[in-house]
């Protein structure tokens, strides 16, 4: 059990995820030499997310391999983190300094806060939910939970075709388990990206034994009162089913930050350099929403650990009084068994784009522009072009769209200043 | 537990322990040695761990795999052919002592 000691923090993050571990370390970087405090509400060490719906899920990693840092690494950096923690209220003043109130009662004071409180699984908004066999991942329970059942089930419907669905699937399907994957939309990733990505992953997963039931809808989880049997979609027909993982996106956590009073459309609001709408009050990671970069007047959640760590760098910085960092180029990737996909930029608000690959099925890369100029790529199995778009994106250049659809010219040749 | 000699971008030394069968990746950011970024976390996704093996333990590593290759030609930092993605390499007791450099842009 913890002391109740009252302490004061000279920044207190709240939340001990990506996000949050990346604001203290950062903080110790930049010189600065307050206490800083990590409320974390899992009762795990501070952890990595993007294993869990691979190689972990997959037996190939252990809890030890999920870790951010050692604890030794956060006894010499002088960061205290609390596991086990949830901070259950908060009060702030104008200058940002107030008082967090831990599950359990334990207070912490504080010079400033930093909310890194993630997010949850969207819930199916649909009965049967609660059945023994349905199952959600976002922590390590969860994790671990599912790779116990894939261990013993027969037939996984995925409820929802977003990359962790995918990655679940291709695992599943590897095992010779009966794969479904349910997905609303009429092809996968549709709202994100082109159709030559979605048919080529829709391909590949079909030839893995995966099937699919697109622009489906779950109308209800059916079971015996107990355990889940099957998934009835709208139109009334009965997948079986012995395990269901439900992965229909993720909500921003916002609790903290609606007691606050904090501007939250969908998640927590923040400009460049994570501020909320307090300004003693920072919000970084899964747990925020910001400006669109290319769509004016949307707001845009960005989900990863690039957005996490880069979100971290700049609050850290501006609560240590350092420059801003510069302006980071979104990234992200997701394993499907032999495919690696590899994503710079953002693709919303795509008005053209543009396909190179060498052979169907093998490789692929679909280029994005906007007004003429690149805005993203996604590359299956195409590790040099996923960098150059990535460099080209961070020094504010472009790629010619009409050369780079032949797949032998490497992209980085094709870098251009924009017109 | 085998040891790891990182040569930071500043010209200091850091050693550390690893645990065996951990990469060098993962023993570096848990112990949060300066410069290796490793964004990806050793999925060989982002090519923010490069490393200069020293020469000595070259023949011990094993071989470039063909996307680590792919991957290291547009590493951000000159590519020698000493270079590696150190989340590629684990660490053994016969890799005891290994000598790396920390690339100096990631
Ligand atoms: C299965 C899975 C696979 C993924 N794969 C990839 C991938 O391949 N590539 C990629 O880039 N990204 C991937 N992601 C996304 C990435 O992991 C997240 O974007 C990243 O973890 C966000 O970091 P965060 O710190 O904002 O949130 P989190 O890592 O969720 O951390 C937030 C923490 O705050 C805690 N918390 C919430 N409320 C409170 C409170 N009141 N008090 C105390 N603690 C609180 C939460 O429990 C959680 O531990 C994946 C995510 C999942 C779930
Ligand atoms: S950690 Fe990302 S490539 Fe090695």
């Amino acid at each position: 059990m913890s002391e109740r000691v009252p302490a004061r923090a000279g920044v207190l993050v709240a939340g001990a995820g990506e996000a949050g571990v990346r604001v203290a370390t950062t903080l110790r970087e930049l010189g600065y030499d307050r206490p800083i405090v990590l409320c974390g509400d899992e009762p795990h060490q501070p952890y990595q997310r993007p294993p869990l719906s691979k190689a972990f899920l997959d037996g190939k990693a252990v809890r030890a391999d999920l870790a951010l840092r050692t604890p030794e690494f956060f006894r010499d950096a002088g960061i205290e983190v609390r596991p086990g923690q949830r901070v259950t209220d908060v009060e702030v003043d104008d200058s940002g300094s107030g008082t967090a109130t831990c599950e359990g009662g334990d207070t912490v004071e504080f010079d400033r806060l930093v909310l890194a409180t993630g997010a949850r699984p969207r819930p199916l908004p649909v009965d049967g939910g609660g059945l023994d066999g349905v199952c959600v991942l976002r922590g390590v329970d969860d994790a671990e939970r599912l790779r116990d059942r894939l261990a013993t089930a027969g037939r996984v419907v995925i409820v929802g075709g977003g990359y962790i669905g995918l990655e679940v699937a291709a695992l599943a399907s590897a095992r010779g388990l009966a794969t479904t994957v349910v997905e609303r939309e009429d092809r996968l990733l549709s709202r994100v990206s082109a159709a030559p990505l979605s048919e080529f992953l829709a391909e590949r997963h079909r030839e893995w034994g995966v099937e699919f039931e697109l622009a489906a809808d779950v109308r209800e989880l059916v079971g015996d009162g107990h355990r889940v049997h099957d998934v009835r979609l709208a139109d009334g027909r009965l997948l079986p089913a012995d395990l269901v993982l439900v992965g229909i996106g993720a909500v921003p956590e916002t609790t903290l930050a609606e007691k606050l009073g904090l501007d939250v459309r969908r998640g927590i609001v923040v400009d460049a350099g994570c501020r909320t709408s307090h300004p003693g009050v920072w919000a970084v990671g899964d747990c925020t929403v910001r400006a669109h970069p290319h769509l004016p007047g949307e707001l845009i959640g960005v989900e990863s650990v690039q957005n996490a760590n880069d979100q971290a760098r700049a609050a850290a910085a501006a609560l240590a009084g350092a420059e801003p960092p510069r302006p980071p180029v979104p990234w992200f990737w997701s394993d499907q068994r032999d495919l690696k996909l590899q994503i710079a930029g953002i693709s919303s608000g795509y008005d053209r784009h543009v396909v190179r690959g060498t052979s169907p099925g093998a490789d692929l890369t679909v280029l994005y522009y906007r007004g003429g100029e690149l805005i993203a790529a996604e590359s299956v199995n195409r590790p040099a072009d996923f960098l150059a778009v990535k460099r080209a994106l961070g020094k504010g250049k472009t790629i010619a769209p009409e050369p780079a659809a032949d797949p032998a010219t490497p992209l980085k040749e094709l870098i251009t200043d924009r017109a | 537990m085998p040891k790891i000699v990182f040569n930071r971008a500043d010209g200091s030394q850091q050693i550390v322990e690893a645990r065996p069968g951990a990469s060098i990746m993962d023993t570096a950011t848990r112990s949060g040695v300066p410069g290796i970024v490793a964004e990806c976390g050793g999925a060989m996704a982002c090519a923010t761990c490069h490393v200069y093996v020293a020469d000595d333990y070259l023949p011990l590593v094993g071989e470039v795999g063909e996307f680590e290759d792919e991957m290291l030609d547009d590493a951000a930092a000159e590519r020698t052919a000493n270079s590696r993605l150190s989340c590629q390499i684990r660490m053994t007791d016969e890799l005891d002592g290994i000598e790396v450099t920390v690339a100096p842009e990631q």
